[in-house]
This record gives structure tokens, sequence and C-alpha cells, in this order.
């Protein structure tokens, strides 16, 4: 999106902010909406529950 | 019908077949509607079986009535888990991603004929888990906790309906791409289909923590895995359990801008502040699995605490953004309709004799008032300790995916069966009444389950009164506790009414419902304002458009409620025995 | 309109109103406190969940619950006979949960703290103490130890809220509550 043609009329296209184009990007917006739970929830999670000690 | 076909594609197999819509004039992908149609019509079949089982369990649960056996009553309580939660809402889920991909980009659909195996994979998985219900040897509830053990094609039907819906999931994003590349659409997508998208992107994690926890226990089912451990099972089958809640909750919100756009001409106030509320969820909503695990031995008050407040409560802010942005840009556009007296006239003359603006409306307050805040509440951590597993976590989640999500996707089918089937809504007036039946009724259960919860009432539990013939050391509720889940009865046979009629309106809509084409395609979407300034609202930011007092009235009651109810929560813990 | 993609190639710096300002300000302020809330109370408040679990053998469990119910039995109760323990004050309290019953019965003294150990034998059971109104999680294979302190006297009920089984409402245990030093 960032690198679309320039129409010779028009003066050169403002480029898209960063977070626009992370916006528009599904693919990076996937990566990161799987990528957080499964660090911040599953992994931090069973690293807990695989340390919790044997009773005394 | 117009069906003009595109120049026949080199490779046959390629080819799609619009017709145009003669309301909103997108072009419509035969293939896409014939694929939205098939995933509408199961989820209504599945709302149907399962209301039915939670008619049949509300009334066992009315301690008057105690209408099925305890054996019985398992039975229906997990097939009515998994029917409404599990196959109603993603059948649907599935409906609206091609809706908001192939409909509103105006693109053919990505593989269609995956599409089929996605739907034929859902239906076969979610009969075979039914029958393994209904045989009477999986009354494990949807939960399937280890080590209780459900019979091997439980699990097995599971897992085929989750690959089933994840292969939907990627012809979402497959259109998505199609539609880009093709440039079916100017810049950015629209709002509702980027709501859509964040549920797809929850839908991946969700469907993917299900395949993870159901294989394993599936080989465990079946004898070659000896051991599932129970805390670890929890956490990850929770990963799937709540983030499909949470999959509800971004496509009932996207739904909830479409209706306002198609009725009243709504706009979004901001983009940028709609988006950044989705992204809010798409990083953290997910989090919130932990709500279910916060009584737990074994796992930290670290972990417990980042994650129960979806990190710092950001995904919250999302939903409290969208509370003011959707009610504000109604407000918006009803202004610029020329409601502008008052602080409410735009609300009162809002098109309530619409069922989707009605249905829509009431949707989003009762999701807000009575399903966001008992979930914040219920999500803290130590006030979760005076609630959980108490029937007042069923009190919530009603709120949320019944009178929230269920009633936005009851409100969107009034669009839909014009839209898609082209077909009208046959009685009308029944029409405009449903909404505020099913509304009414599931507002009921959801209260009266959370009053009850509060005395302490447990959920899944076939026997309150505990007869001394039946138990070794009974226990006494108050009678205020048998009196609410009295009301809950009540409330049940409202619900199951209102829902009822929408099946029979649903169904016979599209089987007798008049055919829709150019001439009565904008009155076959039902009443809507008055006076309606198409494009409501011209510009962002822009000053006239933000004298919103109404929607700010809505919103500071909103925030009031919120937090007093937090600190009665906080009171009431403080008095409960000390505990370290 | 929300159907059709934003008019404006950049939307993004779009200005927003102040009343949209103003209402994402408080709401983040408020997360904020309900954030810090919870680790306030950590901190101040009296009940939270003990963090104190370890992993046990069930069998392990339940010889201990027995030789405490055997050392601190003071009478028996119910047609199958059950046994109310009644602990040192101060000291540990077993209880554990098996389809279908949460055992023994206990008896403690007022404003007294106890070590309640808890843990299931078979499936996962809800320890839910009523009408006092708190819930507890119990998985067979973790022992968790909880520092409780009864604040009133009287019976009060334990019930399954864990679906646990077919019998999952039948499963109620006890916990009764005296003054200090007296008996019932
Ligand atoms: C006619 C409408 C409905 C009625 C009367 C109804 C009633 C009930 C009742 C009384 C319970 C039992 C609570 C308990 O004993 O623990 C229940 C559980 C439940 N309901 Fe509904 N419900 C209805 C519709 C729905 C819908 C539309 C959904 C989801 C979209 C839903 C999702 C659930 C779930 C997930 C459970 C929990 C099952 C479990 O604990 O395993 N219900 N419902
Ligand atoms: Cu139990
Ligand atoms: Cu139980």
């Amino acid at each position: 999106m960032a690198d679309e043609p320039r129409t010779e009329s028009a003066l050169p296209l403002e480029r898209i902010p960063f977070m626009q184009r992370l916006l528009d990007n599904p693919f990076m917006l996937l990566f990161i909406g799987v990528v957080v739970p499964t660090v911040v929830y599953i992994l931090w999670g069973v690293m807990e529950i695989t340390q919790i000690p044997l009773a005394k | 019908m117009t069906d003009a076909a595109i120049p026949a594609n080199v490779l046959g197999t390629l080819a799609a077949k619009f017709r145009t819509c003669p309301a909103t004039g997108l072009k419509v992908d035969l293939a896409a509607e014939r694929l939205i149609k098939a995933n509408a019509v199961a989820a209504v079949v599945f709302l149907m079986i399962g209301g039915i089982f939670g008619l049949l369990v509300a009334l066992t649960r009315w301690p008057a009535v105690h209408l099925l056996s305890s054996d019985m009553f398992y039975l229906v309580l997990t097939a009515h888990g998994l029917d409404v939660l599990l196959l109603w809402i993603i059948f649907f889920e599935i409906a609206i991603l091609y809706f908001a991909s192939a409909i509103i980009l105006s693109s053919r659909i990505a593989a269609p004929r995956w599409g089929w195996v996605a739907f034929a994979l859902m239906i076969i998985g979610g009969v075979m888990t039914n029958i393994a219900v209904l045989q009477g040897d999986s009354s494990v509830m949807f939960t399937s906790y280890p080590p209780l053990k459900a019979q091997p094609h439980f699990y097995l039907g599971l897992i085929l309906f989750a690959v089933g819906a994840l292969i939907g999931c990627f012809i979402f994003l497959g259109t998505l791409v199609i539609a880009k590349e093709e440039r079916t659409y100017e810049g950015s997508i629209p709002l509702v289909t980027f709501g859509a998208l964040t549920a797809c992107i929850i839908a991946v994690f969700t469907i993917a923590s299900g395949a993870i926890i159901l294989i394993p226990t599936f080989l465990w089912s079946v004898g070659y895995i000896s051991h599932i451990d129970t805390l670890t099972y929890k956490l990850v089958w929770w990963g799937m359990g709540h983030s499909s809640q949470q999959i509800n909750v971004s496509a009932h919100v996207a739904i909830w801008y479409l209706i306002g756009a198609v009725t009243v001409g709504a706009k979004p106030l901001s983009e940028k502040v709609s988006r950044g509320a989705f992204l809010l969820y798409i990083f953290f909503l997910q989090l919130a699995s932990a709500h279910h695990l916060l009584v737990e031995p074994g796992l930290s008050s670290e972990w417990k605490i980042v994650n129960t407040s979806y990190m710092m409560y950001l995904a919250v802010l999302g939903s409290m953004v969208h509370g003011m942005t959707v009610p504000g840009s109604i407000e918006a556009a009803q202004r610029k309709n020329g409601y502008t007296h008052g602080v409410f006239e735009w609300l009162r003359k809002a098109p309530w004799g619409n069922p989707a603006f009605a249905g829509m409306f009431l949707s989003l307050v009762m999701f807000g008032f009575l399903g966001g805040i008992s979930g914040v509440i219920l999500g803290t951590e130590q006030l979760n300790i005076m609630m959980h597993n108490t029937i007042y976590v069923p009190g919530h989640f009603h709120a949320t995916v019944v009178t929230g999500t269920t009633l936005a996707f009851m409100a969107v089918t009034y669009l839909v069966v014009p839209l898609i089937f082209q077909r009208q809504i046959i009685w009308p007036k029944l029409a405009r009444l449903q909404p505020y039946l099913f509304g009414l009724g599931a507002a009921g259960i959801s209260v009266f389950m959370m009053g009850a919860g509060t005395l302490g009432v447990a959920r899944r539990h076939w026997d309150i009164t505990f007869p001394a013939s039946d138990v070794m050391l009974p226990h006494g509720y108050p009678p205020m506790a048998s009196l609410m889940m009295g009301l809950n009865g009540l409330s049940a046979i409202l619900a199951a009414t209102g829902g009822a009629l929408y099946i029979a309106i649903t169904v016979g809509s599209i089987l007798f419902g008049k055919k829709v084409d150019a001439s009565n395609a904008a009155a076959s979407l039902g009443p809507m304002p008055k006076k309606i300034v198409r494009d409501a609202v011209t510009k962002y930011g822009d000053a006239g458009t933000w004298h919103l007092p109404g929607t700010y009235v809505l919103v500071a009651l909103f925030f009031t409620t919120f937090v007093l109810y937090y600190f009665v929560n906080w009171k009431y813990l403080s008095e409960l025995w000390p505990m370290q | 309109m929300a159907i059709f993609p934003p008019q404006t190639r950049i939307w993004w710096n779009e200005p927003v109103a102040k009343a949209e300002l103003v209402w994402i300000a408080v709401a983040f302020l408020w997360g904020l406190f309900m954030f810090f809330m919870m680790i306030y109370w950590h901190i101040y408040g009296k009940q939270n969940l003990s963090p104190v679990v370890g992993r046990i053998d069930p069998a392990v469990f339940e010889q201990r619950t027995s030789e405490f119910a055997e050392k601190f039995k003071v009478r028996e109760e119910g047609n199958l006979g059950i046994p109310v323990a009644k602990p040192t004050a101060g000291g540990d309290a077993y209880m554990l949960a098996r389809t279908f019953e949460w055992w023994p019965v206990l008896e403690l003294e007022k404003g007294k703290s106890y070590k309640l150990h808890l843990s299931a034998l078979d499936v996962q059971h809800g320890f839910s103490l009523q009408p006092i109104n708190m819930n507890i999680q119990v998985h067979p294979g973790l022992e968790h130890i909880i520092t409780l302190t009864p604040t009133e006297v009287g019976t009060f009920g334990v019930i399954c809220n864990e679906y646990c089984g077919l019998g999952h409402h039948v499963m109620t245990g006890r916990i009764y509550v005296v003054e200090p030093g007296q008996g019932r």
C-alpha cells in the first residue's frame, strides 16, 4: 500500500502512517493475535504448572 | 435476479458468478451466497435444538417444577452447552465471515469447494458429538474436564468440527487477499470487515488451542495415552472455551456497526478509534481465558492478574470505546437525519419497529450493562472467590452470549434474509415483537441466575434442595434462592418463546417469504427512520458531529453503574472469612 | 458507512474528537485502577487464594486425611458415621473430596486460623462453603493448603460446585464453627 503507483497529476502521495499499515495487514495482525496469547497465557501458564513442587 | 457471469475465466473452476444486490448495489458472489445460506441454516437448526435443551434445563432447575431426572438433566445440559455455544454460534460466525469478506467487498470467495468441505466437516463433527451425548455415556458437560471421560466420538466430533471451522477462517483470509489483488475495493477494508477479521484472528487461536488439547484427550479416551494433567487440560481448553466467546464479541460488535450503518445510515465517528479498539481485542482479548482459572491451585497470582486483566484491562478499554462509538455513531446519524431535539429525540425516534435495529440496540445495552460489568467483576482475581462455579457464571454469560451475541445475530438475520436469501420477512408484526420478547426473557435468565449465584447456588446442579433422603449432610439455601430459580424458569419460557418465534419467522421467510427484487428491495429491510440522510456523518472529528449529549448520558450512566457495582463487590469480599 | 472503505486514503491521521479522548482516558485510568486494586488486595486485603500447592499422590493424601480424622475425631455423624474432626486451633486440618462426599466433617473454633489441606481423590470437585459463598477448585493430585480463619459461629455447608459425575448434587460436607474452648 505504501508504495502505490503515483498518478502524474496528483502531488506525491503522502506515506501511509505505520499504524495504518499495520491495521491494513491481516497477516501481521494474525501473527500478533496468535503469538501474544500463546506466550502470555499458554506458555507462561504451562511453565507454572510444570513447576508445581511435590507436596511435603 | 440479474445473473451476470463475469467473462469466463481461463481456468473454468475459477469463474465466479455474480448477481447485483438490488438494495445495496453490492456484487454478490453466488458461490459465497450459497455457503452463507448453508451455514446460516445449520446455525438456526442447532439454535432450535439447543434452545429446547436450554428450556428443559431451566425448567429442571426451577425447584417447583424439577422436570427432568438427574441423569437426563446432566445429559441435556451437556447438549445445551454444546449446541448453542459451539454449533449455533460458530456456524453463524462462519456465515458472517463469508458475508463480511466476499459480499461486503464485492469479491469472489476464495476456494468455495473448500468452503463445502469445511461445512461438511462441521456438520459431521457436530452431529457426531451430539450423538455421543444423546447416547448417554458422555454427560461430561461441554467442558469435558478429565478425568471425566466421554466416548471417543465425543472428542472426535469436536475435532472435526474445529478443523472445519479453521478452514472457514482461512477461506475468509484468502478472500481478503483476492479482494485486494483484484482491487474490488479502494484503500482499507471497511470497518465491519475489520471487525470480522478480528473475530477470525481470535478464532484461529481458539481453534488451535482446541485442537492441541482435544487431540490428546481423544487419544486418551481410546487408550493410547494414560494420563491427561487436569490443570494443563483446563488451561489449554479455556484457550478455546473462553476465546471462542471473544470471537463472539468481535463478531457482534462488527454486526452492531453493520446494522447501525444499514438502518440509520450510521458511519464510524472515527475509523482510527474504532479500529484501534479492535486492535486492542486482537492483542489482549484472548488472555481473558484465565477467568476460568482464578481459584485454581497451582497458577501464580502474577499469571492470574496479568491474564485476567487482559494486560491491564486494555481489552476492556476496547469494549468501552465501542460502547461509546456505536451509540455515538447512531446518535450522530440520527441528528444528521434531523432528530435534533433535546437529548434523546434521536433515540426515541429511532426505528424501534425494525427488528434489526431493535435487536441490535437491545443487544448493545444489555451486553454492556449486564454482561460487561458482571464479566469484569467475575474476572477480578479475588472477587472470583465469591462466584466461581456458582450459577452467577451462567447468569453472566447468558448476558454476553445470549442477550449480546445471540440477539445481535438474530437482529442481523432480519437483514440477511432479504439481502442473501432474497425473501421478505413473513409476519412483520410478530417480527417486530420478537427481539423484545427474546431480549426480555434472556435478560431475565441472566439477572435471576446472577441473583441466585450471589446466594451461593451452584451451577450445573440438579437439585438445590438437598433432601435429607438423598444427602448425608443436608444444606439449605435461603428461600430467596428458590424464588430466583423460579423466576429464572419463567424467564426461560419467555426467552424460549422469543427463540421459537425467531426460528419460525426465519424458516418461514426463507421458505414462503415474498421474493425480493429491485422493486421492493429497500422496503424489505424493514421500517427505517422517517427522515434519512445517507452518509450521515460527513467528516471525522467534525465539531458538528460531535454534539452527542445522549451518548454522553448513556456512557456516564454505564460508568457509574460499573464503578458502584465494582466497589459493592469488594465490600462483600471483605466480609468473607480471612484466607491466605 | 461501516460497510464501505474509509473515505479518506489516510484515516489514521484524522483528528479524534475531544469527547472521545476524554472517554478513552477515563476508561484507561479506570482499567489501571482495577488492575492495581488486585495487587493492593494481595498486600492489604485478607481474602486471597493461598499459593501453597504441591503435587501429591491421591493415595497418600487419603492416608493422611484418615490419620487426621482418626486422631482428632470427637464424634460421628449421619447414618454412615462420618467422623467429625476437631483439629487443634492453629493446626492442620484435612478435607478430601471424592465422588460423592467431602470427608471428614470439621469442627473449628471461631477466630482461630487453620491450615486447611484440600485435595481430590478421583476427579475435580468444587469446594463451595455456604452460606459464606467461598469457592475453590479442587484437583486430584494437587494438595492446596489454605490458611482459613472462621469469623462466625454456626453450621456451614460444603457443597460441590464442579460437575463431578451423576451424583454431583448429593455431594455435601460440613464445617461447624464453635466458640473457642467449647464443643457442640
Ligand atoms: C431459550 C434460551 C435459553 C435458556 C432458557 C437457557 C437456560 C440455561 C440454563 C438454565 C442453564 C443452566 C445453568 C446451570 O445449571 O449451570 C444454561 C446453561 C448454559 N447455556 Fe443456556 N439458555 C438459553 C440459551 C442459550 C444460548 C443461546 C446460549 C449460547 C449462545 C447458551 C449457552 C449456555 C451455556 C454455554 C451453558 C453452560 C452449560 C454448562 O454449564 O455446561 N444458552 N442455559
Ligand atoms: Cu464433587
Ligand atoms: Cu460435583
